[in-house]
C-alpha cells in the first residue's frame, strides 16, 4: 500500500515530500478502539426493540429517554454475546463485573450520563490475530472489551452542510439511544493502516460469525477511533499520540491512519513536536484536523452506577457460552490455506462470507477434495448463484451433490464440459449429480475401442489437417481434439482422445 | 364508619364487606381533604378525578367478589413519584409542566390493592431537604402548628396522614426523609430495607439510598401498605428478589424478653430537656414493658452526616443531568446548546439542589474522587459493619428520630445545622437497615407554648421488617403515644 509510496502532504505549507526512506525512519504505533452494536432484540437497558432506523422516536419509553424516576434494567443477552466475543479471542471473563456511569452533556444522550463500564469490564485481554490481503499475518493484542449504551442521532437543521456550525436548530432522534454496545480496545500493537485495517476486519468477521453483530458500517453498526503515534524505527519509548476520530468506513480508517502518520512525520521532521490531542478526520479532505487538546479533554466524574448490581459471571455460565463457540475466521482461514492449500484471496473471499463458507465446509467433508470443491464453490456455482441474484446456500444444489460432481469429475466419469452441464441442471433441478449423468448421457466415454473408431473417422475426414501435422504442423493437435470431442458429442475422455491422435499420427 | 378517622385497615374491612363502598369514602375525603389542605398545604395537586375512578374501580371489583388489602383506602403520594396523567414535579421549577406517562410501580401495586389517590404531597425540591421549605410551590403546615415546619423531605405525606387529610401516604426517604416528618407530625413513618420496595418511578435524589415507604397513623396500617409495595420489581435492577413475609397481621404484642440497643454514642444529653426526658421516658417505657436495654456502640455515628453528605450530593449530580430542558420540563432557550442547558438550570434548580450538585461534582472529580467519594464509600461499608457488630449484642436499636421536635418556619438558614437535623437517621440510611419512627411523646419547644410529638427510631438488621414492626406495634399499643395529641385546626374536621 501506500506507506512504501511517497505521500504528499497538500495541506502542509512545505509541501514535504515523504520519501520511501523517510517514511521507512518512523515506526507508526497505533491502537484501535472500536465500538460495534450488538445484535440482540431489545435495547441494552429496556424493552424497546433494538433494530436501525424506523420514523424517529418510535422505538423509545421511559428508560431510553431517561424520564424521571425510570431506571435501567441489564439485557442479559448483551451480556453473554460479550462473553462469546471475549472467549472467541482468549480473553479472560472475570467472574466480578459492573456498570458506570460516564458523565458529560450532551443533547443526544438522554441521561447526559451514558451506562458504560469503567474499571471492571466483561472481558480482559485476549489477542485478535489477522491476516492481510498478501497473505502477511499479524495480531494484536487485545486491552478489554466492555460494554455500554449508544446515543441518540442528532440531525442540525439549517445549515447548507448538515453541520452544527451553522445550523438553527437540532433534531434528536432517541430511537438509537440504548442500543447496546461493545467498546473493543487495542494495545498499541499496530504498525500499519494495512494492520488497522486487517484487524477491524478481522473483528467485523468475527462478530458476524458469533452472531453477536450484523456489522453493517453503513449503518454506523461499527465505529472507530485509532491512537497513532510514531517513534524512530527501533525505539522502545511510545511518541506522544493523537487520537483520530469519525472514521465511517475501513477505506476512511486506512486513509486516515496513513494520513496522521504523514503529518506526525512531518511534524517531527520539521522540527516541531506531535502534542496530545484528538483530531478529527475530515474525509472530503483526506486530512484530520485538531478538535480538541489534552487540556479540554473531559472530566468524565466515572463512579459505579447505583442503580445496578454487580455483574457476577460464574465458572458455569462461562463454560455454557464456550460451549457453543465455533471455529473462528482465522482458524478457518489458517485451514483453508495451510491444510488445504486454497491460495490467500480465495481463502479470504470464502471466509468473508461465512454461510458460503460453511456451505463449502460441508462439501468438503463428502468431496474429501477442498481444491476441487473450491473451483466449483467459487467458479460455475458462484456465477449461477450470481446470475440468478441467490446465494449458493440457498439453491437447489446440496452439498453432497456438489461432493458427488467433484467425485464423478475426480474419476474421470464425466469430463470437464460434462460437469459444467450437470452442475447447470442441478441448479436449475436439484437432485443426484450421477442420476443426472446417467439421465443424459453424459458420462465420459474413456473405452479404447470406441474413442479410437471416432478418432480414427476424425483423421479419416480430415486429410488436409494430418498433413499439415506431419509437415510440422504439431498446433492443429487442437483442433483434431475438438473434432473428436465434437463428434462423440462431448462424451470422449480428452486425455484419452490426444493421446490417440498422436499415436495415430505419428505411427502412420 | 368514618371516612376521615378511621384506619386503613378498618376502611378496607368495612369495603370488603360491602359495608361502605370506596366511592361514598372518595366523596367524603374530597370536600375534606382539600379544606385540611387550604391551612396545610400538603398537596401540591388533589386528584379527585382519579380517586372517583378508582373508587368505582374497587367497588367493581369488590361487589364481583375480590377482597382487597386496600379496598377504599384514600392513599396521598409524594410528588417524586410518577402516576400516570399527573403531574410529577418532584418539587422543582424544572419539572413544573412534567406529566407522567407512566406510573410507579410502588405506587401501582397500592392501586392494584384498591388505595384510592387523593392527591401528590408537596415536598423539599427532589427530596433535599429536612423541613419541606426546599419546595419551589409551596409552605407546608405542621398540623400541629401551623407556625412550623411539617418535616422533610416528605413534608406533605407526613402532614397528609397527621392532619387527617388522607388515611394513609407514600413517601421515600434517603437520609431521614420519612422518619423525621414522620416524627414532627404524630405518625408513624417507616422506611423498609434498601431494594424492598420498587424505586421503578421514584424521581432519583441518591439512587442507593432512596427508598420508599409508608406514613400511616399506626404500625398496623404501615405494615398493610408495605406488605403490598414490597417485593421484586422486575422493572428495578436494584430491587431485591427475596421473598417478602406478610407482616400486617403477624406482628408480636409484647417486648418481653426483647433486647434493645441504646447506642452509647447517641447522648441525649446533648438534647433539650423537655426533649430529652421525652426520650428518657420512652426508654423507660421499653423497659417497663419487659426489654431489656443493652448499651452498643456505633463509634462512626459522628461521621454519618459527613459520609452521607458526599454519597448522596454526588449521586444526584448525576442522577439530575437529565433535567436539561431537551426532551421534558423547563427550558430556558439560549444562542446555544450549552447556554439553553445552562439557563435552564439556573431557573429551574433551587439554591438547594444546585448546592448539592456542586458538592456531587467536586467529590467525582478527577483527583478528589479517592479522597471523598471512594473514602466515603468505604466509611459506608463500617457504618455496615458496625451496625451488624451491634445487633450481635441486641435485636433492636432504638434512639430518636429527631433531636429536636418540629421547628418554626426559617429557623434554619445555615444548610449545616439543617443537615445535622438527620443525625440519627443517616446512619440508619447508609447501612440499608430497616427502619421507622414511631410517636413517642411530645414536648413544649422553648419558642412555643403547646407539646409539639417526638418520634421513637426504631432499627433492625436488613430484611427483618416483621420483627421491626412487631416491636414497634407492641410499643404503641401499649403507649398510646399518637392518640394523646389531636391536630389542632383539624380538632373538629
Amino acid at each position: 500500500m501506500s506507506t512504501t509510496n511517497p505521500v504528499i502532504l497538500s495541506s502542509s505549507k512545505d509541501d514535504v515530500v515523504l520519501t520511501p526512506e523517510l517514511l521507512a525512519k518512523y515506526e507508526p504505533v497505533i491502537g484501535i478502539e472500536c465500538h460495534v452494536e450488538l445484535k440482540t432484540v431489545s435495547k441494552m437497558f429496556c424493552g424497546c426493540p433494538n433494530a436501525f432506523g424506523g420514523e424517529p422516536n418510535t422505538k423509545v419509553c421511559p428508560v431510553c429517554l431517561a424520564l424521571p424516576g425510570a431506571l435501567p434494567v441489564p439485557n442479559a443477552a448483551a451480556i453473554e454475546h460479550m462473553i462469546r466475543a471475549g472467549l472467541a479471542f482468549g480473553a479472560t471473563i472475570p467472574p466480578h463485573s459492573k456498570f458506570d456511569r460516564k458523565n458529560y452533556f450532551y443533547p443526544d444522550m438522554p441521561k447526559n450520563y451514558q451506562i458504560s463500564q469503567y474499571d471492571m469490564p466483561l472481558t480482559v485481554g485476549g489477542v485478535v490475530r489477522y491476516w492481510l490481503d498478501d497473505g502477511r499475518r499479524g495480531e494484536c493484542r487485545l486491552t478489554r472489551i466492555h460494554l455500554e449504551e449508544d446515543t441518540g442521532k442528532s440531525t442540525h437543521v439549517g445549515s447548507t452542510d448538515g453541520r452544527l456550525a451553522a445550523s438553527t436548530s437540532s433534531l434528536v432522534d432517541f430511537n438509537r439511544a440504548g442500543v447496546p454496545l461493545m467498546e473493543c480496545v487495542s494495545e498499541p500493537d499496530i504498525r500499519s493502516a494495512d494492520e488497522a485495517v486487517a484487524y477491524l476486519e478481522t473483528l467485523a468477521r468475527t462478530f458476524r460469525e458469533l452472531g453477536v453483530s450484523d456489522v453493517k458500517m453503513e449503518e454506523g453498526s461499527l465505529r472507530c477511533d485509532a491512537n497513532v503515534s510514531i517513534r524512530l524505527r527501533g525505539a522502545t519509548e511510545y511518541g506522544t499520540k493523537a487520537e483520530i476520530k469519525n472514521m465511517n468506513s475501513f477505506r476512511s480508517v486506512r486513509r486516515a491512519i496513513e494520513s496522521e502518520i504523514a503529518r506526525q512525520i512531518q511534524v517531527v521532521e520539521s522540527g516541531g513536536r506531535v502534542i496530545q490531542e484528538t483530531r478529527g478526520w475530515d474525509e472530503a479532505a483526506g486530512t484530520t484536523h485538531s478538535q480538541r487538546s489534552k487540556e479540554q479533554a473531559h472530566d468524565y466524574r466515572y463512579f459505579p452506577d447505583p442503580d445496578l448490581v454487580p455483574i457476577d459471571v460464574s465458572a458455569d455460565d462461562v463454560a455454557r457460552v464456550r460451549a457453543t463457540l465455533v471455529e473462528t475466521p482465522y482458524e478457518r482461514y489458517v485451514r483453508y490455506v495451510d491444510t488445504y492449500g486454497i491460495d490467500t484471496k480465495r481463502a479470504t473471499q470464502l471466509v468473508d462470507d461465512h454461510v458460503l463458507a460453511a456451505w463449502f465446509d460441508a462439501a468438503v467433508a463428502a468431496s474429501n477434495n477442498a481444491l476441487a470443491t473450491v473451483a466449483f464453490v467459487l467458479g460455475d456455482l458462484a456465477r449461477l448463484a450470481n446470475e440468478s441474484g441467490t446465494h449458493v446456500a440457498q439453491g437447489k444444489v446440496t452439498p453432497a451433490a456438489l461432493a458427488e460432481l467433484v467425485g464423478l469429475t475426480q474419476s474421470n466419469a464425466i469430463n470437464s464440459k460434462g460437469a459444467k452441464q450437470v452442475l447447470e441442471t442441478l441448479w436449475t433441478d436439484g437432485g443426484s449429480a450421477q442420476a443426472i449423468v446417467e439421465r443424459e448421457g453424459l458420462a465420459q466415454v474413456s473405452d479404447r475401442g470406441a474413442v479410437e473408431a471416432i478418432v480414427d473417422e476424425v483423421l479419416a475426414a480430415n486429410p488436409k489437417v494430418v498433413d499439415d501435422y506431419r509437415a510440422g504442423k504439431t498446433n492443429v493437435l487442437g483442433f483434431l481434439t475438438g473434432a473428436v470431442m465434437k463428434a462423440s458429442r462431448g462424451k470422449a475422455n480428452p486425455a484419452l482422445a490426444q493421446d490417440l491422435l498422436k499415436e495415430k499420427l505419428s505411427s502412420a | 364508619m368514618d371516612p376521615i378517622h378511621d384506619s386503613a385497615r378498618a376502611l378496607a374491612r368495612a369495603v370488603n364487606a360491602r359495608d361502605a363502598s370506596a366511592a361514598e369514602i372518595a366523596e367524603a375525603l374530597i370536600p375534606h381533604a382539600a379544606r385540611a389542605d387550604a391551612q396545610l398545604a400538603a398537596y401540591l395537586e388533589l386528584t379527585p378525578e382519579l380517586m372517583r375512578a378508582q373508587a368505582r374501580r374497587v367497588d367493581e371489583r369488590v361487589a364481583a367478589g375480590e377482597s382487597l388489602p386496600l379496598a377504599g383506602v384514600p392513599l396521598a403520594i409524594k410528588d417524586n413519584m410518577c402516576v400516570l396523567g399527573t403531574r410529577t414535579t418532584a418539587g422543582s421549577k424544572i419539572l413544573e409542566n412534567f406529566v407522567a406517562p407512566y406510573t410507579a410501580t410502588a405506587v401501582q401495586r397500592l392501586l392494584d390493592a384498591g388505595a384510592l389517590p387523593v392527591g401528590k404531597t408537596n415536598l423539599d425540591e427532589f427530596a433535599m431537604g429536612s423541613s419541606g421549605e426546599n419546595s419551589a410551590y409551596a409552605l407546608t403546615k405542621n398540623p400541629y402548628d401551623l407556625d412550623r415546619v411539617p418535616g422533610g423531605s416528605s413534608a406533605g405525606s407526613a402532614a397528609a396522614v397527621g392532619g387527617f387529610a388522607a388515611t394513609v401516604s407514600l413517601g421515600s426517604d434517603t437520609g431521614g426523609s420519612i422518619r423525621e416528618p414522620a416524627a414532627f407530625c404524630n405518625v408513624v413513618g417507616f422506611k423498609p430495607t434498601y431494594g424492598r420496595v420498587s424505586r421503578y418511578g421514584l424521581i432519583a435524589f441518591a439512587s442507593s439510598l432512596d427508598q420508599i415507604g409508608p406514613f400511616a397513623r399506626s404500625v398496623e396500617d404501615a405494615a398493610l401498605v408495605y406488605d403490598v409495595m414490597a417485593g421484586k420489581d422486575p422493572l428495578d435492577a436494584t430491587s431485591v428478589d427475596r421473598a417478602v413475609e406478610p407482616t400486617a397481621g403477624h406482628l408480636r404484642e409484647d417486648l418481653r424478653g426483647v433486647k434493645v440497643g441504646i447506642v452509647k454514642e447517641f447522648d441525649l444529653a446533648k438534647l433539650d430537656p423537655a426533649v430529652r426526658a421525652c426520650y428518657e421516658a420512652a426508654y423507660a417505657d421499653l423497659e417497663r414493658l419487659g426489654a431489656e436495654l443493652v448499651e452498643v456502640t456505633l463509634p462512626t455515628a459522628d461521621y454519618g452526616v459527613a459520609t452521607y453528605y458526599l454519597i448522596a450530593p454526588a449521586e444526584c449530580s448525576s442522577n439530575l443531568a437529565r433535567f436539561d430542558g431537551v426532551r421534558y420540563g423547563l427550558r430556558v432557550d439560549g444562542p446555544d446548546v450549552g447556554a439553553m442547558y445552562e439557563r435552564t438550570r439556573a431557573a429551574g434548580f433551587g439554591p438547594e439542589v444546585k448546592r448539592r450538585i456542586l458538592i456531587g461534582t467536586y467529590a467525582l472529580s478527577s483527583g478528589y474522587y479517592d479522597a471523598y467519594y471512594l473514602k466515603a464509600q468505604k466509611a459506608r461499608t463500617r457504618f455496615a459493619e458496625d451496625f451488624a457488630r451491634a445487633f450481635e449484642r441486641c435485636d433492636v436499636i432504638a434512639s430518636p428520630a429527631a433531636s429536636t421536635t418540629a421547628f418554626k418556619f426559617n429557623a434554619k438558614s445555615d444548610p449545616l445545622a439543617m443537615y445535622l437535623m438527620d443525625y440519627y437517621t443517616i446512619p440508619v440510611s447508609l447501612a440499608g437497615l430497616p427502619s421507622l419512627s414511631v410517636p413517642c411523646g411530645a414536648a413544649v419547644p422553648d419558642d412555643g407554648t403547646r407539646p409539639m410529638p417526638l418520634g421513637l427510631q426504631l432499627a433492625t438488621p436488613l430484611f427483618t421488617e416483621r420483627a421491626l414492626l412487631g416491636y414497634a406495634h407492641a410499643y404503641e399499643r401499649a403507649t398510646q403515644h399518637a392518640q394523646k395529641l389531636t391536630p389542632p385546626e383539624t380538632a373538629n374536621a
